[in-house]
């Protein structure tokens, strides 16, 4: 089958592939590249564990074809960390227990993420409709919307 | 979140330095950072994908299956039917000695549910794994199907499962798990007022967002080593070894690591498979549940039906209670046997009833097999029982809190399956509740105690 090349940079590193046309981004950059942040849990677009950040834009991995994001900027979860020093949504999920198994929580970390890059300062709504293309299992989701407010309070502290 | 320490104060000997202390977790930082190694995460060079041919049919006999066009489809490394596996035929709960084996890890000559696997087929990729199965021909003579369990029961229905013979499990007690304690016709007889119910619930899907699977990898030495998500490690350890007629020692499980189970992911489904694909090719091998058969082929919380008759009395005593239960298997044992056989101990529920009757029944019927799922067994008769409390105390025109004080187990008390009770806490319990939920109760109720009657 004939390769086609993709570049794009990821986490702000540049990353070039050779990948079988019609491989999907989920499955480049995991099985490719090798950043496994992103879960596959549907792989048709309803359960949001695989979201990531192309260009800016909430989108979900497993439906975005690789070689559409060429000279695209992609943001994942394993990308969020500034060296040691946790992204301030990462430090809520983990003080607010908003992560049982683990397995939505980088897709629902990258969600809130665009949510609180648009929203510094979102109602209880706008994190519930902003994390509603994801699904959790295990919490309920009340520690998880818990977890974004608490972020967002403690950006706008910072800020301050 | 408030501690009541007063409770149990004489007995307790602990200090309760750490219930009520927020602690994290230690996997929490894997999990924020996407560090988290899950077993798909694990890629490794020259991996095959496995696809499973399965049945379109409730009840078929195979008459015949042709791989020869799936052979040739490009990228297919081993097409795998039940001739392949060692043991083919096993029941999960063998390692506990409740047998007898009854389920086929690929079916030969029939098949008893709309999904059962049938061939697996190991290609270079998931696209051509997927292709080539489709290519595969299975020619099926359909059987008529027996998709209720009362109808499965009847004299004449289908029989689902030839290893059992029957359209039930065959417990030591008989055609079903039986408690007897008293004489509960007397108490019937006595009883000023009867209450018979049935309750009934579907299956339940766990639905976890990581499905079911494992990834095999043949180690130079010879041995395999199966990263998985079962729930039950040393359970599929063993189940895999019986069935791949290996020994333990041949076989490293990597495990622990679960995105989401809630009891689904107790079934020995993926790894043998797995690893006998890997053995006859050589090669890594991946067998991962697309989140169609996460949602139709794993195992649902059983299906269930429930008949309760209650004698009551006036003054709020429970006097005698029958209970019917059946547990929908499906086509295949796995841990029903067991489930069904804990509900027949649960039924009084946390209550002393003085005459007792359960009958639990396993049953097999052509629908997809059942399994654990958080308190199977248990969760679906606590529906129907307290349910069945609530409508017993509105009967009698008594407050359902105040009905349950009165029949509540307390230390000493005699359960039905001839447990005595230890260290009950119900009556705190509700105490608790009635000023928590601003239900309040009768003095006489908030002075009881689960220590002595009359106390």
């Amino acid at each position: 089958m004939a390769k086609v090349p993709v570049q794009f940079t990821l986490n702000g590193s540049e990353k070039a592939e050779f990948i079988d046309s019609g491989t999907t981004l989920l499955n480049a950059l995991r099985d490719k590249i090798g950043d496994t942040s992103p879960k596959g849990g549907c792989h048709q677009g309803t359960c949001g564990a695989c979201s990531v950040i192309v260009d800016g834009e909430l989108r979900l991995s497993c439906l975005t074809l690789a070689e559409t994001c060429n000279g695209a900027s992609i943001t994942t979860t394993s990308g969020l960390a500034d060296g040691g020093v946790l992204h301030t949504l990462q430090r809520a999920f983990l003080d607010t227990f908003a992560t049982q198994c683990g397995f939505c929580s980088p897709g629902m970390i990258i969600a809130a993420k665009v949510l609180l890059d648009h929203t510094p300062n979102p109602s209880r709504e706008e994190v519930v409709e902003a994390l509603s293309g994801n699904i959790c299992r295990c919490t309920g989701y009340e520690p998880i919307i818990q977890a974004v407010l608490t972020a967002a309070r403690s950006n706008s502290q910072n800020a301050a | 979140m408030e501690l009541r320490k007063n409770y149990f104060a004489d007995v307790r000997k602990d200090d309760l330095h750490e219930i009520g202390q927020p602690r994290a977790r230690l996997d929490s930082p894997g999990h924020v950072t996407g560090k988290t190694a899950y077993f798909a995460d694990r890629n490794f060079p020259g991996m095959l994908h496995l696809k499973m041919v399965r049945s379109p049919h409730h009840h078929a006999r195979i008459r015949s299956i042709d791989t020869s066009d799936a052979e040739k489809h490009p990228g297919v490394l081993k097409i795998l039917t039940a001739r392949d596996v060692p043991h083919n035929v096993y029941t999960i709960l063998i390692l506990i000695q409740v047998g007898p084996e009854d389920e086929t890890v690929l079916a030969d000559g029939k098949v008893r549910w709309k999904g059962e696997a049938v061939v697996a087929v190991l290609a270079e990729t998931e696209r051509a794994a997927q292709e080539a199965a489709a290519k595969v021909k299975v020619d099926y003579e359909v059987l008529p199907a027996v998709l209720d369990m009362e109808e499965a029961l009847k004299p004449g229905a289908p029989i689902v499962n030839e290893y059992h013979g029957q359209n039930y499990y065959l417990y030591d007690s008989g055609e079903c798990r039986k408690v007897r304690f008293g004489d509960v016709e007397a108490g019937f007889a006595g009883a000023d007022h009867i209450l018979e119910q049935s309750y009934q619930s579907s299956p339940i899907e766990h639905a976890p967002t990581e499905t079911t699977g494992c990834v095999v990898v043949p180690e130079p030495n010879d041995r395999f080593t199966c990263y998985t998500n079962t729930q039950a490690m040393f359970f599929t350890l063993d189940n895999s070894s019986i069935i791949l007629q290996m020994p333990g020692s041949k076989l490293h499980f990597v495990g622990g690591t679960v995105g989401g189970g809630f009891g689904g992911k107790v079934d020995v489904i993926v790894e043998p498979i797995a690893i006998l694909g890997a053995k006859l090719t050589g090669r890594p091998v991946s067998f991962i549940y697309s989140r169609e058969e996460e949602m139709q082929i794993s195992s649902p919380r059983a299906a269930e039906k429930v008949i309760i008759k209650d004698g009551v009395m006036k003054d709020g005593r429970i006097v005698a209670r029958k209970v019917t239960g059946y547990t929908d298997a499906g086509a295949y044992s796995r841990h029903s046997p067991y489930g069904a056989q804990k509900g027949a101990a649960h039924y009084p529920g946390p209550y002393t009833i003085p005459n007792v009757w359960i009958d639990t029944y396993c049953v097999y019927t052509n629908r997809t097999p059942s399994s654990a799922m958080r308190g199977f067994g248990v969760t679906i008769g606590d529906f129907a029982l307290e349910v069945q409390m609530d409508k017993l105390a509105r009967l009698i025109g008594m407050d359902p809190l105040e009905f349950r004080f009165i029949n509540a187990y307390r230390d000493g008390d005699m359960k039905a399956h001839r447990q005595p009770t230890e260290g009950a806490a119900l009556i705190e319990c509700m105490q608790e509740a009635s000023r928590a939920a601003n239900w309040p109760v009768a003095e006489k109720y908030m002075a009881m105690s689960s220590y002595a009657k009359g106390a």
